[in-house]
């Protein structure tokens, strides 16, 4: 659990959904807010720093993963990292193919730095929810959200993106035909002009919005049912059947998080060493059965099934909301590519 | 304070019952248009996952909410 000892699970929740703001409160001046509320007072101008942080993060390490298998690509057959990537590429490729008509070079680098980044995005979803804003506070740092797609700014403003690029490519490529598409269009009469105008408006409008909201509703429901399950059995944990008695033993009533770090870090280790073949699959569940016993007794090792079974499914989840917000910004675009 | 209770219900039950029933002809169309056109079944699986991650959403939003609604929202109604 979080360490400033959150009294109720209540609390525990609207702990992790606080982003850690920036901003110019009226009062304390420019600084980080101490919670919901004086986030909230702080107003328009004020800025959620993790959300940035990590998304510009992931950003640049997509960048960076892309240019150095692009800088290694060879005519011969790829390994590894290479035919990896070279799927992704294959599969953007042929779903832009699939979906787009017009004639734009820029679309498929879009399709994929818009698949790669929300996917990463969404896949800190995946991490441990404790982890990294419980390693965070102990540095000092208050408040963490790490999922940037469950901070509805982070998904809005990416469609906000996609809409300025459709309006972009609509003017650009049809011209007046564009006006022409918003007044003319369900009834092509003069006098229906504003009924026109007002149904095409709503539905230009409503594109980027179900994007924005889509990507953000799905994260922040798997974000949410992620820390309820951590809350059922975070709270048990502590009064686990065989790790409780040792943990209370060791560190009294809170059990310090590097000693999660560690557990988590050798279950790890663990798993990583079956995939190179060193021990057998059977004695890797065994010792990770005994890691997480010893983590946690057996209520957290019921949680960390839990979080596992919720997350196999997530797995399934975040890849089609990073697809979907995709193949939507490719058949947006290629709409405003459309000529009539 | 109990109509927060009801309300999460309502979303969720809804919610579930909308996905269920487009999931439900979503899933009876892709096997109807498969067993019809063979050939086309690996096409028209990647469409219906398209489309399963479209319908999936507004129930799964509701789902969101309504947890919010019943571990934030009422606690914090009932102790306030």
């Amino acid at each position: 659990m979080a360490g400033e000892n959150p009294a109720s699970t209540t609390e525990y929740i609207q702990h992790h959904l606080t982003n850690l703001v920036y901003g110019n409160h009226p009062e304390n001046g420019w600084g980080f807010a101490h919670g919901a509320q004086e986030a909230a007072e702080m107003g328009f101008m004020a800025i959620h720093v993790d959300s940035m942080a990590w998304s510009i993060g992931l950003g640049l390490l997509f960048c960076w993963l892309f240019r150095s298998a692009a800088n290694r690509a060879t005519t011969g057959v790829p390994t590894g990292l290479l035919s990896f990537i070279e799927l992704v590429v294959e599969f953007i490729d042929g779903a832009v193919k699939d979906s787009f008509q017009g004639r734009n070079k820029m679309v498929a680098p879009l399709a994929l730095t818009i698949f790669v980044w929300i996917f990463l995005m969404n896949f800190m979803d995946l991490l441990p929810v404790d982890l990294i804003p419980e390693l965070l506070m102990m540095v000092g740092v208050p408040y963490q959200k790490i999922v940037p797609s469950t901070d509805p700014n982070i998904t809005l403003g990416m469609a906000l993106g996609v809409f300025i690029l459709m309006l972009y490519y609509s003017i650009k490529i049809k011209g007046t035909g564009f006006v022409r598409e918003l007044t003319m269009h369900p009834f092509n009469h003069w006098a229906f002009i504003p009924v026109n105008l007002f149904m095409e408006t709503v539905g230009l409008l409503a594109k980027p919005f179900s994007l924005g909201l889509r990507l953000f509703g799905n994260m922040y429901a798997g974000e949410m049912i992620f820390i309820l399950i951590a809350t059922m059995f975070a709270a048990g944990a502590g009064a686990g059947i065989i790790g409780g008695g040792l943990h209370a033993q060791i560190f009294g009533e809170q059990t310090s998080a590097w000693f999660w770090l560690v557990i988590f870090i050798l279950v790890c280790g663990v798993c990583r060493l079956n995939l190179k073949g060193k021990i057998s699959t059977g004695r890797t569940v065994l010792l990770c059965m005994v890691f997480m016993t010893i983590g946690g007794g057996l209520t957290a090792l019921g949680g960390g099934l839990m979080q596992w079974g919720w997350a196999v499914f997530h797995i399934l989840v975040i890849t089609l909301q990073a697809f979907i917000f995709m193949v939507l910004t490719v058949v947006y675009l290629s709409m405003a590519h459309e000529e009539h | 304070m109990e109509l927060i209770y009801i309300a999460a219900a309502i979303m969720l039950g809804l919610g579930a019952l909308g996905a269920a029933i487009g999931m439900g002809l979503l899933g009876g169309k892709l096997i109807e248009g498969t067993a019809r056109q063979p050939e086309l079944g690996p096409m028209l699986q990647g469409k219906m996952f398209l489309l399963a991650g479209l319908i999936d959403a507004v129930p799964i939003i509701g789902v969101g909410i309504a947890m919010y609604l019943i571990f934030v929202v009422a606690p914090t109604a009932a102790g306030a």
